[in-house]
């Protein structure tokens, strides 16, 4: 079943530098107001997960597999010095490994060589839910018996919890453009300011799942939950001392990920193997919530500190910034996600003046690592807060600010960088503000303020209230976001996609991109049969599988659809030509089912190209930082609860650029799950953390938005192409977390007039900020 | 998961009687805070539970002379439901649907919220308020507990080992009013910040408030009544002078926590400007 577009949808209106691919099967939605609706391919797994036939880590099914266990630290910093183990337990029904049972590296294979993938005996705890030892077990009754007589003796050692405190650096970036002090010297107006972001979990539907089963070769294959499977293959070798052929990874289905099942399951993996081999069958490692929360990455907390040069009509002159990133225990991708921080730490404005210091430093807390946005979500919450005092304290409009200063075509980023096509922060801004009527609604809620001030509608005290009950906001946010891996990463990783017509004549898509709820399995054959001018449902994506698939790289930094979807259009234009040229005259489609038959297999592997004219300089730090940068706008609208200082955001107009749109409701999908995450992140998720150990972690504590608390979001997709991308495309799943919580703190500044500088814009904080710290009474 | 404890399933009251009178056992009716225990990482898992769903004279809601009887295996969604409720008891059936969201409102009872003995169970303070009646029955009879001592400390309460709750008995008062207000996290499925509930009668314009009655949860060990600010309230007119006045006396008597759902300045702050709205709202200034 191919779905054709419904032509009664107008064609799009958005600033296109070039034509859309006619290639694409689809024409993206509308971009107007309201519910973009293109009729387009259904997700391929959509049935079997809607239906419940879908089958997650946890449903399938491994005879005779036992289950698995992690031992962790319950210290945040100490040494393992031994390990006690009850002699009243009958040790020969369970598996217990420890560091000693590696037969390679230990070392969790990542950026650095840092974290083991257990504490040696001996060895430094660096966090409170660090493994020590795994057991596993034919049930769960004997499995939780063995635990309790396994007992980690550890030496407490004092610990580092904040990252301004900590010596000890994971990364750190310069990035220098123009000379500031000069920029200062001529500016109007300097302002400062410092702003604080904490953890957040990315709380994906299922937890982390993994299952090892031992090969004959002497190697394992693990089944798993997961976004990357040849991160969890370079672990497997490296910590197991497997061959490539030894090591397999296939990826179950997953139920999300948001960037929490980059890297975490590797660790998993490790550890389901490891028993795995020991007990010579397979193991099942099965997180609960709980353990998932308490264990597995977080976005990196940081401190953002902005000094910035003005001018009275609003122009940057001068930017020095200053971002701090708590890395957790373990370098993890931190070195990466502290890159992206700082790239993006200026916003999407012009400033010919710019330096920017970050370091990422380590504490004794669970690493942090990747999440949706990448290390973009933090800065930018600081730089466009940060943006929005400064037009308040020039007088003008958030809006005219943005204006003011938002990148356009030939100008120059802090890295040097020449923006030469694919700007479209001024389309995205202005269409924002024009569905959201942005400054007519700031003027009546300008008014509405002034109102309740003069009348003395407002409490006069902590304790009462006035006759307002709440008061409403509207507030302004834009946001940029690097298209692909930062700098040199696509060049240095080199994927690999293929598109191969069998023997038997079929289509197969062979990638390690992974479907995690995106529409991964879905936009790919739509890209490729549009290309081949075959049906979609005649092409097939194969699952991924390290020992099928090529390495097409991580399912990571909105790549897939732009780098990815790229080299499959390229492989299926390749095989079009292959085809069509041995059969004069007649299409792929007419042709293709014969010259199987005839030519037996054809398969296109296509490696990445760096993109002409792009070139980034690792050392400096100066150059192309990335090919293209997606663009967002986000208003949002809140009601503030002026008893409770409860935010209610009612209604949010998002916006963004995310080039060619390959299928308009996935994509929407995006920006409406990216934007409540976004609202979550401002308003109520938070980890608090105490010496170390997360005091929330578990769903009845760590909350998130309910149905009942998302906003009305009207998404707008603006289609700027990437001239680099054989289809325009320049990826969708982490523009709209970048732009939602700014937006939401200028709403809620809108309202009632405070500005909240730490994430989340909680009610104690509101309040705390409108009537301030209570007075104490004198000690007793 | 460890070995699950038995679960008897009496057909009559006299045999649950006789069964936890030989035994102490857990009762389980939704099971929505007795499920999550299950696993024992979240406290003990009972040693023995006794399943009430087949006590039929646990159920159902009926309006008696003066009051309304409301059996302990009433849902959430039960409450939601009855045209009794609703149109006596507005306070509880608004306090019923904040409670977690559809599907617990669905299992939740309200015999199992008196019986967790939250100090955040969002239903209590609305029982207190209303001077609420906790009934309760063993092999001994009946007997007659007032909501306002049934919460004897965290977690307590004043049934006995051997003893059932029956039902709730809400007094039906000519001239009652009650006002309820829930502060949590987000809109469904969160535990309460600050849970109040506030009722009195009003005789009119002369003569002053009576029968004042200010109950809150999440601020004490359990769910507590404030005399100091009923006692500023009653005869009183809910005059702006008189709401500073209780605002201020509550929020100096009210000694909260700091814990992972907010902070004590803010339980304070807030249960003092809940009590303050619905003063001011019913002074109508």
């Amino acid at each position: 079943m191919t779905l054709r577009p419904d032509s009664s949808h107008g064609p799009t209106t958005a600033v296109p530098t070039r034509p859309v691919p006619d290639a694409l099967v689809v024409t993206p939605g509308r971009t107007v107001p309201g519910r973009a609706r293109t009729v387009v391919p259904l997700r391929r797994e959509g049935p079997a997960k809607l239906t419940g036939e879908a089958r997650y880590a946890d449903d399938l099914i491994f005879p005779g597999a036992w289950f698995g266990a992690t031992i962790r630290s319950t210290v945040a910093h100490g040494r393992f010095r031994e390990l006690e183990k009850d002699g009243s337990f009958d040790w020969s029904q369970v598996v217990v490994v420890t560091a000693a049972d590696i037969p390679g590296d230990n070392i969790v294979a990542s950026i650095k060589a840092d974290q083991p993938v257990l504490v040696p005996i001996g060895g430094e705890i660096q966090h409170h839910a660090e493994p020590l030892v795994l057991v596993a077990a034919l049930d769960r009754e004997t499995l939780r018996a063995a635990r309790s007589a396994l007992r980690p003796i550890v030496d407490k050692l004092p610990g580092i919890f904040d990252p301004l405190d900590s010596q000890h650096v994971f990364a750190e970036y310069t990035i220098s453009n123009g000379d500031v002090d000069t920029g200062f010297a001529g500016a109007d107006l300097i302002v400062e300011g410092e702003y604080r972001v904490g953890h957040q979990e990315q709380l994906y539907i299922e937890n982390n799942a993994m299952i090892a089963v031992p090969r004959d070769n002497g190697g394992i294959t693990v089944t798993g939950s997961l976004q990357c499977p040849y991160y969890v293959h370079a672990a497997l070798r490296r910590a197991l001392a497997l061959t490539d052929r030894q090591a397999v990874v296939v990826q179950a289905e997953t139920g999300g990920g948001f960037g929490g099942k980059e890297e975490y399951p590797s660790i998993i993996a490790l550890h389901a193997a490891l028993l795995a081999l020991k007990a010579g069958r397979p193991v099942r490692m099965i997180y609960d919530r709980h353990e998932d929360i308490a264990a597995t990455t977080k976005r990196h907390p940081a401190v953002v500190r902005h000094r910035t040069g003005v001018m009275r009509d609003g122009t940057l002159v001068a930017q020095d910034i200053e971002v701090v990133m708590d890395g957790g225990a373990y370098c993890t991708l931190t070195p990466v996600v502290l890159s992206r921080g700082a790239l993006h730490s200026g916003g999407p404005y012009r400033c010919p003046n710019v330096r920017i210091d970050a370091r990422a430093t380590r504490t004794n807390t669970p690493p942090n690592g990747a999440f949706r946005g990448f290390g973009a979500p933090q800065v930018e919450f600081a730089a466009e807060t940060h943006l929005n005092r400064i037009a308040e304290a020039l007088g003008l409009s958030p809006l005219e600010i943005r204006r003011r200063n938002v990148y356009r075509v030939g100008d120059e980023t802090p890295t040097g960088q020449i923006l030469r096509e694919s700007v479209a922060g001024e389309e995205v801004l202005e269409r924002a503000a024009e569905a959201a009527e942005f400054e007519r609604i700031r003027e009546r809620t300008a008014r509405a303020r002034a109102e309740r001030v003069g009348s003395g509608t407002v409490p006069q005290g902590r304790l009462v209230t006035g006759t307002a009950r709440t008061a409403s906001g509207i507030g302004l946010a834009l946001a940029w976001h690097g298209a692909g891996f930062t700098g040199s990463g696509e060049v240095k990783l080199a994927s690999v996609a293929s598109v191969q017509l069998t023997g038997d004549g079929r289509i197969q898509i062979l990638i390690a991109s992974t479907e995690m709820g995106q529409g991964t399995r879905t936009i790919f054959p739509q890209m490729v049969s549009a290309e081949l001018g075959v049906d979609i449902d005649d092409v097939e994506i194969v699952d991924p599988d390290t020992s099928i698939v090529p390495d097409s790289g991580p399912t990571v930094a909105s790549r897939t659809a732009m780098v990815v979807g790229g080299l499959c259009i390229k492989a299926a234009r390749r095989l079009r030509a292959a085809v069509e040229e041995r059969h004069p005259g007649r299409t792929f489609a007419e042709s293709y089912k014969e010259d199987a038959r005839a030519h037996g297999a054809t398969r296109i592997d296509q490696q990445f190209e760096p993109y002409p004219g792009i070139e980034f300089d690792d050392a400096t730090y100066r150059g192309d930082a990335y090919p293209a940068f997606g663009w967002a706008a986000c208003v949002a609208e809140v009601d503030v609860d002026l008893d409770t200082g409860e935010v209610s955001v009612r209604d949010v107009v998002a916006v963004d650029d995310i080039g060619t749109v390959i299928h308009p409701i996935l994509a929407e999908g995006q920006v409406e799950g990216g934007t409540l995450q976004a609202v979550g992140y401002a308003t109520i998720e938070e980890i608090k953390v105490e010496d170390g150990r997360y005091l929330n972690d578990r769903l009845a504590t760590y909350l998130i938005p309910t149905s009942l608390d998302a906003p009305r979001i009207t998404s707008i997709l603006v289609e700027a192409p990437f001239s680099g991308a054989p289809h325009g495309a320049k990826g969708v799943g982490e523009l709209p977390m970048d732009v939602g919580a700014p937006a939401v703190v200028a709403a809620i500044h809108d309202a009632v007039g405070v500005w909240i500088r730490d994430l989340p814009a909680t009610p104690e904080r509101i309040l705390a900020a409108i009537y301030g710290e209570p007075v104490r009474e004198a000690a007793s | 998961m460890p070995a699950e404890p038995p679960v008897a399933s009496p057909a009559t009251l006299a045999d649950a009687y006789a069964l936890i009178q030989r035994e102490p056992h857990t009762p389980i009716a939704g099971g929505t805070d007795l499920m999550v225990r299950i696993t024992g990482e979240l406290g003990s898992i009972p040693e023995r539970i006794v399943d009430l769903a087949r006590l039929d004279d646990l159920r159902g809601i009926s309006l008696e002379r003066s009051a309304v009887a409301i059996g302990a295996l009433s849902s959430y969604t039960d409450i939601r439901r009855s045209a009794i409720c609703r149109e006596h008891l507005p306070a509880l059936v608004e306090a019923a649907a904040t409670v977690g969201a559809a599907q617990i409102q669905n299992r939740g009872t309200l015999g199992g919220n008196i019986a967790n003995a939250s100090p955040a169970g969002d239903t209590l303070p609305v029982l207190i308020a209303m001077d609420a009646a906790i009934v309760v029955g063993s092999v001994r009879g009946e007997r007659t507990i007032p909501a306002d001592d049934f919460w004897t400390g965290y977690r307590t309460t004043a049934l006995a080992p051997d003893e059932l709750i029956l039902r709730i008995r809400v007094p039906l008062v000519p001239g009652r009013e009650t006002r309820f207000r829930k502060v949590g996290t987000r809109r469904a499925q969160a535990i309460s910040k600050v849970v109040a509930a506030v009722s009195w009668r009003d005789h009119g314009r002369s003569s002053g408030w009576t029968q004042v009655r200010v109950a809150y949860g999440s601020m004490a060990p359990t769910p507590i009544r404030v005399r100091q600010v009923e006692a500023i309230l009653e005869g009183a007119h809910p005059t702006p002078e008189t709401a500073d006045k209780a605002a201020a006396m509550l929020a100096a008597t009210l000694q909260p926590i700091d814990d992972v759902r907010s902070t004590a300045d803010y339980r304070r702050m807030v249960a003092a400007r809940v009590l303050h709205r619905i003063l001011r709202d019913a002074g109508g200034w």
